[in-house]
């Protein structure tokens, strides 16, 4: 039994959750995103600056509060985008963050991990003014008219 | 007096009770299921069961059209379930009891169908902090529409709405709907709705309760509670998916629209003109969900053999003793009012650990609770967090769960120890 929660809990998802890198905003960055869990209420900001060239990822950080599996996830992603291009990181598979992850996750724990990585999707095509792929679109504007 | 004998024979045996639920014969993780979840649905007594797959497989055809006898057979089936829910409700008429998918639809109905005709600028709409999202997002949305107020009252620790808000309002606007929950489903208040519905009254306001929390675990009275229309659902009350119910005052729901449209609820349709059906038809178009209502008649059936009062005072039983186990937890926050206020509901949190990660554990260790917002956001934004953990219970619940509970938020210390 403590075997499975050593494998959903590895020591990795717990030391990012507990130090989580790139936590905190960047003032007058260059994209940035919220995004919302719809299932537990969590959020998640992220905010991101460009090198020179406009598209190479410089520095991005997150703020928000979410469950251990979201707040890993986002974290690593962080470690994951610095020193790629926006175009790289707007088209990143989820496997391949899900393989940093390497850890069993149900259909709802998915959306947890998720949440950090279409968040910074939607705000790179924000700044790019690229479409929203389908699947993203509609994420940004759920607000009740 | 013989009053010993007559206490004991008065408490329910859940432990008993439990061999009615085929769901509680499996094992999850390798462990007997600690299903601490009622409050977002109920599991089903095979009596419930059994009552839908009779009425499938002796009485089933189309309702109210056919007229052969199995057809008349299949009405009669819908018919007697509405008068049992009419009955357990204590409404003066089946003709103001109609069947909808559930209380969410129910809500919606009143909403629409009463809202788009009787709100406008200048009107307001009062609920509480404390609303479920169906009691809350279609009033938001319908006050909006007619250019309406939309006035949330704010509750304290208990989930009590703060009632010196209501001068205030009164004298600022015209207020037209008050519309609370009766039981809630977030931190277990069973609410006194007295001065409320006496306050929408004087307004010349319609009270309109969910009761989706409050049926399955307390008699139930639309004439005492003197509301104007009420909801239910039959989930969460032993009875199957997919089937609900609004209970409106007659004369109110002839004055109303329909909310949708097609066969059965008319009288006569031609092209130039379609005259609605008499109560409840006119709220009923489609196919009625006929084997739900049956099942949900056979829920009735079920917790009034038992009896609700027994139900609701092992409730209040459950709920003292899980208050009393949890608070030994370290670094626990407990929600909502004391016991006896409360129905088998209870909401907390452990201190830096995220409720997501809190049901996780415990899931590994056969213990099924809700960890979310409960559809209760406006909740969650007054307690400061965006989720809480939420255990609940029911008549099939046994002291046993909640101490596997307990164990397993040891076990969720220990991994984010
Ligand atoms: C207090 C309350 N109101 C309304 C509802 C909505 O019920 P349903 O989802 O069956 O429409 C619920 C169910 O979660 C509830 O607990």
């Amino acid at each position: 039994m403590s075997g499975a929660f050593d494998q959903m809990y590895r020591e990795v998802i717990l030391d990012h959750y507990k130090n989580p890198r790139g936590h905190g905003t960047i003032e007058d960055p260059d994209a940035e995103a919220d995004g919302q869990n719809p299932l537990c209420g969590d959020e998640v900001s992220i905010y991101v600056a460009f090198a020179d060239d406009g598209e190479t990822i410089a520095e991005v950080k997150f703020s928000g509060r979410g469950c251990a599996i979201s707040q890993a996830a986002t974290s690593m992603l962080m470690e994951m985008s610095v020193g790629r291009t926006a175009t790289e990181v707007a088209t990143m598979e989820k496997e391949e963050l899900l393989e940093e992850i390497a850890i069993p996750l149900t259909p709802v724990r998915l959306k947890c991990a998720m949440l950090g990585l279409t968040t910074l999707k939607v705000a790179l095509h924000k700044a790019k003014g690229t479409p929203l792929p389908e699947g993203l679109a509609g994420f940004d504007e759920l607000e009740l008219t | 007096m013989g009053n010993v004998v007559v206490n004991t024979a008065t408490k329910l045996d859940a432990h008993a009770l439990r061999a009615d639920f085929p769901i509680f014969e499996q094992e999850f993780h390798g462990k007997p299921l600690a299903f601490l979840d009622s409050a977002a649905s109920s599991q089903k007594p095979r009596q419930m069961l059994e009552a839908m797959n009779r009425f499938y497989e002796t009485s089933y055809a189309n309702v109210h059209r056919g007229v052969y006898e199995l057809a008349e057979r299949a009405t009669e089936g819908l018919e007697h379930a509405r008068e049992r829910t009419r009955a357990f409700i204590n409404a003066p008429s089946t003709r103001e009891v109609i069947f909808l998918r559930n209380a969410t639809e129910a809500l919606n109905l009143v909403a629409y169908s009463w809202g788009l005709n009787n709100l406008g600028p200048g009107d307001a709409v009062v609920v509480t902090e404390l609303e479920h999202h169906s009691n809350f997002v279609p009033w938001q949305y319908i006050a909006k529409r007619q250019g309406a107020d939309f006035l949330m009252l704010s509750i304290d620790e208990s989930g009590d709405p703060d009632l010196s808000q209501l001068e205030e309002i009164a004298r600022d606007h015209t207020v037209k709907v008050v519309a609370t929950n009766l039981v809630s489903n977030s931190l277990g208040t069973i609410h006194d709705l007295v001065p409320l519905v006496e306050w929408a009254h004087e307004q010349n306001a319609i009270f309109v309760c969910d009761a989706a929390q409050a049926a399955p675990h307390m008699k139930l009275d639309v004439q005492a509670l003197d509301c104007d229309f009420l909801a239910i659902s039959g989930h969460k009350m032993c009875g199957p998916s997919g089937i609900g119910a609004l209970w409106g005052r007659a004369e109110l729901l002839q004055s109303m629209e329909p909310f949708l449209l097609g066969g059965h609820m008319i009288s006569s349709v031609r092209a130039d003109k379609t005259m609605w059906g008499e109560l409840p038809h006119k709220f009923e178009a489609g196919t009625a969900p006929m084997a739900e209502a049956v099942g949900l008649g056979a829920a009735i059936d079920y917790l009034e053999a038992i009896g609700l009062d027994k139900i609701e005072a092992h409730e209040h039983e459950l709920a003292a003793y899980a208050l009393g186990r949890l608070g030994e937890v370290p670094g626990i926050t407990l929600y909502g009012p004391s016991a006896e206020r409360r129905a088998g509901v209870v909401s907390f949190n452990l201190e830096g650990i995220h409720p997501h990660d809190v049901a996780q554990i415990l899931d590994l260790q056969g213990v099924a609770i809700r960890a979310g917002h409960h559809c209760c956001q406006p909740l969650m934004h007054k307690l400061g967090v965006a989720a809480t953990n939420r255990a609940s219970f029911y008549l099939y619940t046994i002291p046993e769960e909640i101490d596997q509970l307990v164990e397993g938020l040891y076990a969720v210390r220990k991994v984010f120890a």
